[in-house]
């Protein structure tokens, strides 16, 4: 029942959702983006994660919840499940990862990520054996082909810095390159120096797109920090245009 | 086809990277410029004419020296090369177009249709900035990718992006 990879049934499809545009590769039995198939049923999900999570709609649970028109119970229990999520990332980040990023409400940072990791589960429920799902650049990888995803060079864009390869796997990168400086450090409220973009590899894109903004935020301490963390491997390449990797970062070297 | 419109894709943004970086720095040396961060000034322009700020529009058309072909190769293909024009792509220095010659699945050359011309500037940008992106397009084409992972972009910045280029390969 596997679907080849290399094989001409696939199928691509970008969705403007979520402020950015999440990019899918599906089989092609996987359906139409407004069908009722694999490929609509992530695609429906993507639409209400950002109607029921985004800070910018006044109806949204998160803008309610946000200035507390609305409590946690009346609102979708993702919620919930979400600020759970959040709180340990942030305990465990020593507070690099916030849910008040500019002083207001705001889980974006997890919720974008999650959201293309549910997606990518979707799909996998509803039959495809074979997805990648990328969310405005944080990538999910679903099957046991050997998936290739490069990762942009913030020095020279329209170039790769390299590519890493893996199955079943998460690719997150934090940068400055293509929104400007929108990560802040929360303890001095500027966006971190030293470092271009940092990428984190890990099973699932929830944690992993955290964890990479969380770490950008803290800079020159990521290094050390990562090097801690069980089950995510980092790479990251600084303004000066120097690199540098976590020690078990070479297994995922394309 | 997908590597070629890739490339193009490629090659484009980082057209228009350069020159809105230009656009910032104006007096750096466009030689160092194309070799990237931290590649010194090995400079083969001269600091006094690249520091010259002619006036913009000036509507200057000459042809510009250079090691790569100007103008379409259409016609002057031998058999088995095909002729694949890019978008013209608009940049705050004017409208860039490329075209890429594939043979058998790769690019084999790369000319330049439509450039900036209006300042000296921009000529510079012409001729080192091109080849220094048209030959890292010949490498990016083997890169063989699936997705491509990067700092976040926005719904108007994902048009030029490399992954807008792999999701019009079906």
């Amino acid at each position: 029942m596997n679907d080849s990879g290399a094989g001409p049934a696939r199928r691509k499809h970008a969705e403007h959702v979520m402020g950015t545009v999440v990019s899918f590769d599906v089989p092609a039995r996987a359906g139409e983006p407004r069908g009722d198939g694999p490929l609509g049923r992530a695609v429906r999900w993507l639409h209400w994660v950002d109607a029921t999570f985004s800070p910018y709609r006044d109806d949204s649970d998160v803008s309610q919840f946000g200035r507390g028109a609305r409590p946690l119970a009346q609102c979708a229990p993702e919620l919930a499940e979400v600020l759970e999520a959040c709180a340990a990332i942030s305990a465990r980040s020593g507070g690099y990862f916030t849910t008040t990023p500019g002083g207001s409400f705001d889980p974006s940072g997890y919720v974008k990520g999650w959201a293309i990791e549910r997606a990518a589960a979707i799909l996998t429920a509803a039959g495809s054996a074979e997805h990648s799902v990328n969310g405005g650049g944080d990538v999910q990888c679903t099957g046991e082909r050997v998936w290739r995803v490069g990762i942009a060079d913030p020095l020279r864009p329209g170039r790769l810095a390299l590519v890493v390869t893996g199955q079943d796997f998460a690719v997150a990168t934090s940068g400055v390159a293509e929104r400007g400086a929108h990560i802040i450090d929360p303890y001095t409220g500027q966006p971190p120096a030293g470092l271009a973009s940092l990428t984190v590899v890990g099973a699932r894109l929830a944690e992993t797109d955290a964890y990479a903004t969380a770490a950008f935020a803290m800079g020159s301490g990521a290094r050390d920090w990562l090097e801690g963390l069980d089950g995510f491997e980092a790479f990251a390449i600084t303004a000066a245009g120097a690199t540098w990797q976590t020690s078990g970062f070479a297994r995922y070297a394309g | 086809m997908r590597r070629v419109i890739l490339a193009v894709t490629g090659t484009i943004a980082g057209l228009v990277a350069l020159l809105s970086f230009k656009s910032h720095v104006p007096s750096s040396p466009v030689a160092a410029t194309a070799g990237g961060p931290g590649s010194g000034s090995s400079s083969a322009s001269s600091p006094s004419s690249a520091s010259t700020s002619p006036p913009r529009g000036g509507g200057q058309t000459e042809a510009v020296p250079g090691a790569f072909p100007q103008g379409s190769l259409a016609g002057t293909l031998p058999a088995g090369e095909t002729a694949v024009n890019g978008k013209v792509a608009s940049t705050s220095y004017g409208p860039v177009q490329i075209q890429l010659i594939e043979r058998s699945g790769k690019i084999v050359k790369v000319a330049v249709l439509v450039q900036p011309l209006n300042t000296l500037n921009d000529i510079q940008i012409g001729k080192f900035a091109f080849p220094k992106l048209i030959s890292e397009t010949l490498t990016a084409q083997d890169a063989k990718i699936d997705a491509v992972s990067g700092a976040t972009y926005t719904s108007a910045g994902y048009v030029q992006s490399l992954q807008s280029a792999l999701d019009k390969q079906h």
